[in-house]
């Protein structure tokens, strides 16, 4: 295990270096690059699924927090980890074609690699932070390769719509972790599994649930969050087979069936997670049928059997979390072969729209081998593994408890969509007339990495069918006893006898080959009611609530960044106000009693002096008399010091006051005149309130700090260690140069910076509007 | 006397947030000004004010036994000359700015046309915040 999360975390670093491996080797990079998730394909298949026992490592994370990264292996994690690993080898090799002279092929593998790892990171963890960080990785790197054609408007739009729907279901479902750690009081997936009881007898439970739900619906595009996912078909196909079929938006099945153990026994998980996925396989299903691109009618029913997954699994009874298994498997295969041939057809002739498309077979004759065993695989036809599955369907919906005619009836509805998109994607391209001619169309021959790797997924497909008591049936019972938490045994096999599920697999195949025969009625017809139907569809409602966050986001940027100066003044100090009075009113019988000291005569003098001035100075209305009351503030505070044992800063303060005095009257004629205050009365009104609140704030701020007895330790040390230590007698020197020396050092640096700024501006010659060169 | 010094650093503080909420840029120059001279007398204020006992050792009797604390001095030090600092830069800047935009107005200058043509969206800040 150790190994492979090794292996599997080099994936970031290998993904960082892709991009100059594919400036040196060009699109041949992909071999290279496909090395990474073939060792792990390798390693994987060096464990044993049936004997794993989750053995777990940890590296530490925040240890001071109690937080690990912490990598485990199980039956379930195996067999997506497969998928990931093993589909993305051909994904790579693939893409490494299909974008041959792209100029950003280099980002492709970049983010392919990332997502990889990222993905292979979601199934090992064993900490559900760990898995959160993965899962958002995986939501970015999707965002990025939504959005590979960046230039166009539509392929930007659509890769905000997933990062965002996808983004926000996964922090919701970060807040239903955070409540299951809450109950729990740990992070760790098999601490939540062990304390599953506590979780079921908490209150918080069901809001944990509800918010780990969102999460996964949002990513495996259940309704009504599936719209993203027909949108994410901008990517570029590889991309899409990959990401938005046979992985990623796994995620969320993946993410149930998880947490089976922990939330499965929550009395709403029946009522709720069965619900959404049966409208989701439903709806997919039917929308499906309105679509002639061959990309969107496998993206909606990637829609529905995602929702028949979630489905299965809300059922919870071992035989539909089997079918589960078997189906997410079964899925992955034919549906990625499906994608790539998708990408095959699009690449040789031009064109997705499969009215256009016909007679493909001669010039594609292993894309249309690949293209036929998918088909078949998803119509559910022996021998192979999609009838073995589509058979454990209906065994699961026929004997469940409640309604089983009514879930069988949806169910078979939902393949009979199947049949007819496996045929319209599968066999009409390749086999029959194209329904439109279009004379643009010049179909070439298919290049030998566009149809190896769509053949290798097919003929797996096929050999897992065939030979389905071997590999597959071994790693569905793994996941399963891994879903369920105890040894269940599978068999898998392509004869039953006669049963109702064989009866009602005739019959579904029946009702497909007459839709799949209707599609020049049928599909106008459910594109046009789909159409009107989605002017309240869950898009509209996207688009809607987008536009009104921007909105509101404009509106309170106008408001809070006015990029006035005194506003964002005024809002400091009344905020500052606020918070001080609201403090000290709390507080009112604990503050300290000021004390009155009597002053002197000739301190009066020189407070007056400061206060008359002070407010003069707010009525100056001439540059001159203003720089004469400055200097009368300055010295008075000067003679201030001098009075109360500070010879030093009076020294300064007088030095200082006259440079500023020269420094006004040289440029004082160079210095714009007073503008006529032209502030409404209101607003003047407000300014003085304002500065008399911070000015009387500061007042008592400062009594009451006065009021504090100052009983400082540094005073004593410094004065002691003044004469030993620095030599000096002057204390207040000696903590300037010596003991703070380099924060006068500091201070000097300041002093310096402004000094060359205020030589630059000098030195800038007159007219040189646009900065010039001083 | 600390009554004094607090009410004379409060006017201050006052005068000086009055001045840096004018629209001429000297007058939050001069707002500026008025505020760092506040925030020495709330520093010199945080010590004890002790008449005629420098923080001096005396070569004879050494260390005294009334003084006044050496370190907010130390600090309202450094505070002076780093505002005369800043001072002096500011000058030289609004000189500079006042020479390339031709005005002093700081409303006349948070966009990069001359004029500014803002006076409506501030009149609708100003009625929405009062």
């Amino acid at each position: 295990m150790t190994a492979l999360s090794i292996t599997i975390l080099t994936g970031f670093l290998i993904a960082i270096l892709a991009p100059f491996l594919t400036r040196l080797m060009k699109h041949r990079a992909a071999f290279v690059l496909a090395l990474y998730p073939l060792a792990v394909v390798i390693q994987l298949l060096a464990l044993q699924p049936d004997t794993l026992t989750a053995p777990s490592i940890q590296f530490p994370w925040v240890p001071s927090m109690g937080l690990w990264m912490t990598f485990t292996l199980d039956g379930l994690g195996f067999l997506i980890a497969m998928l990931i690993a093993g589909i993305g080898t051909l994904v790579i090799l693939y893409g490494g074609e299909y974008l041959r002279d792209d100029p950003y092929l280099e980002r492709f593998f970049l983010w392919v690699i990332i997502f990889m790892a990222s993905m292979l990171g979601v199934v090992t963890s064993g900490n559900a932070l760990v898995l959160f960080v993965f899962w958002e990785l995986t939501s970015i790197s999707s965002f990025f390769l939504i959005g590979y054609k960046f230039e166009y408007e539509s392929a930007r739009a659509a890769a905000w719509q997933a990062l965002l729907v996808t983004g926000a279901g996964g922090l919701a479902m970060l807040a239903g972790f955070v409540l299951l750690g809450q109950i729990t009081g740990s992070f760790e997936i098999n601490q939540w599994m062990q304390n599953s009881n506590l979780v079921q007898e908490s209150a918080l439970a069901p809001a944990a649930f509800i918010l780990i739900l969102l999460g996964a619906m949002t990513k495996s595009a259940q309704f009504p969050f599936h719209f993203w996912l027909p949108n994410a078909m901008e990517a570029p196909t590889p991309v899409s087979a990959y990401l938005h079929s046979a992985t990623m938006v796994k995620a969320g099945v993946y993410l149930l069936a998880r947490l089976f153990p922990v939330l499965g026994g929550l009395a709403l998980w029946n009522q709720v997670v069965p619900w959404v996925g049966l409208l989701t396989l439903v709806g997919g299903a039917l929308l499906a049928l309105g679509q002639t691109d061959l990309k969107k009618l496998l993206a909606y029913t990637t829609v529905s059997s995602l929702g028949g997954m979630v489905f299965l699994l809300g059922l919870g009874t071992p035989l539909a979390v089997k079918s589960a298994m078997l189906f997410l498997l079964t899925h992955a295969l034919y549906k990625g072969t499906l994608f790539l041939v998708a990408g095959g057809v699009d690449h040789s002739a031009g064109s997705r729209d499969i009215r256009k498309l016909g007679k493909l077979a001669k010039l594609m004759p292993f894309t249309a081998l690949a293209a036929g065993l998918a088909a078949l695989s998803m119509a559910g036809i022996p021998p192979l593994i999609g009838f073995i599955s589509k058979e454990y369907v209906y065994e699961s919906t026929y004997y469940y408890s409640n309604l089983p005619f009514i879930l069988t009836g949806l169910a078979v509805l939902a393949n009979v969509a199947n049949v007819a998109v496996a045929g319209w994607v599968g066999i009409r391209p390749f086999w029959q007339q194209p329904e439109q001619k279009d004379e643009d169309l010049h179909p070439h021959k298919e290049s030998l990495w566009l149809w190896i790797p769509p053949l290798v997924l097919a003929i797996t497909g096929l050999f897992m069918g065939v030979f389905s008591q071997g590999t597959a049936q071994t790693w569905v019972a793994a996941a399963t006893s891994a879903v369920l938490q105890e040894m269940s045994k599978v068999k898998l096999s392509l004869w039953h006898g006669i049963t109702p599920m064989l009866l009602l697999s005739v019959l579904t195949l029946m009702i497909g080959v007459v839709v799949y025969l209707a599609s020049r009625t049928l599909i106008p017809r459910l594109a046009a009611f789909w159409n009107k139907l989605s002017s309240v569809g869950p898009n509209i409602f996207y688009s809607r609530s987008m536009r009104a966050f921007l909105s509101v986001a404009g509106w309170q940027t106008k408001i809070l960044q006015s990029g006035y100066l005194r506003y964002y003044i005024i809002t400091i100090l009344v905020t500052t106000v606020t918070l001080a009075v609201v403090t000290l009113a709390t507080r009112y019988d604990s503050l300290p009693n000021p004390q009155w000291t009597q002053p002197r005569f000739y301190d009066v003098i020189f407070i007056v002096i400061i206060i008359v001035s002070a407010i003069l100075v707010t009525r100056a209305e001439s540059r001159l008399a203003t720089i004469t009351l400055l200097g009368a503030i300055g010295f008075s505070i000067a003679i201030l010091f001098l009075l109360y044992s500070a010879p030093d800063l009076a020294m300064v303060q007088f030095a200082v006051e006259t440079l500023t005095v020269v420094l006004f009257v040289l440029v004082i004629y160079q210095l714009p005149k007073y503008t006529k205050s032209n502030y409404p009365i209101h607003a003047n009104v407000l300014h003085i309130i304002v500065s008399a609140a911070g000015g009387i704030m500061m007042v008592v701020l400062m009594l009451l700090t006065s009021a504090v007895p100052s009983n400082s330790t540094l005073a004593p040390y410094f004065m002691e260690s003044s004469l030993p230590l620095a030599k000096g007698h002057n204390v207040v020197n000696v903590i300037l140069v010596d003991f703070r020396g380099l924060d006068t050092l500091g201070e000097i640096t300041v002093l310096m910076i402004a000094a060359i700024g205020v030589f630059a501006l000098l030195g800038l010659k007159k007219g040189s509007k646009r900065g010039g060169n001083g | 006397m600390l009554f004094l010094m607090a009410i004379a650093a409060g006017v201050l503080f006052a005068a000086g947030i009055f001045m840096i909420l004018r629209r001429s840029m000297v007058k939050v120059l001069v707002g500026i000004l008025l505020l760092g001279y506040a925030a020495n007398l709330l520093l010199f204020n945080a010590a004890p004010l002790i008449r005629g006992a420098p923080p001096l050792i005396d070569p004879v009797i050494g260390v005294p036994t009334v003084y006044a604390d050496p370190v907010p001095q130390a600090l309202i030090l450094t505070a002076i000359v780093i505002s005369f600092g800043v001072t002096a830069f500011a000058v030289v800047l609004i000189r500079r700015a006042y020479a390339v935009t031709g005005t002093g107005d700081l409303d006349n200058m948070h966009c990069t046309d001359i004029p500014c043509e803002s006076e409506e969206i501030l009149s609708d800040l100003e009625d929405e915040i009062l």
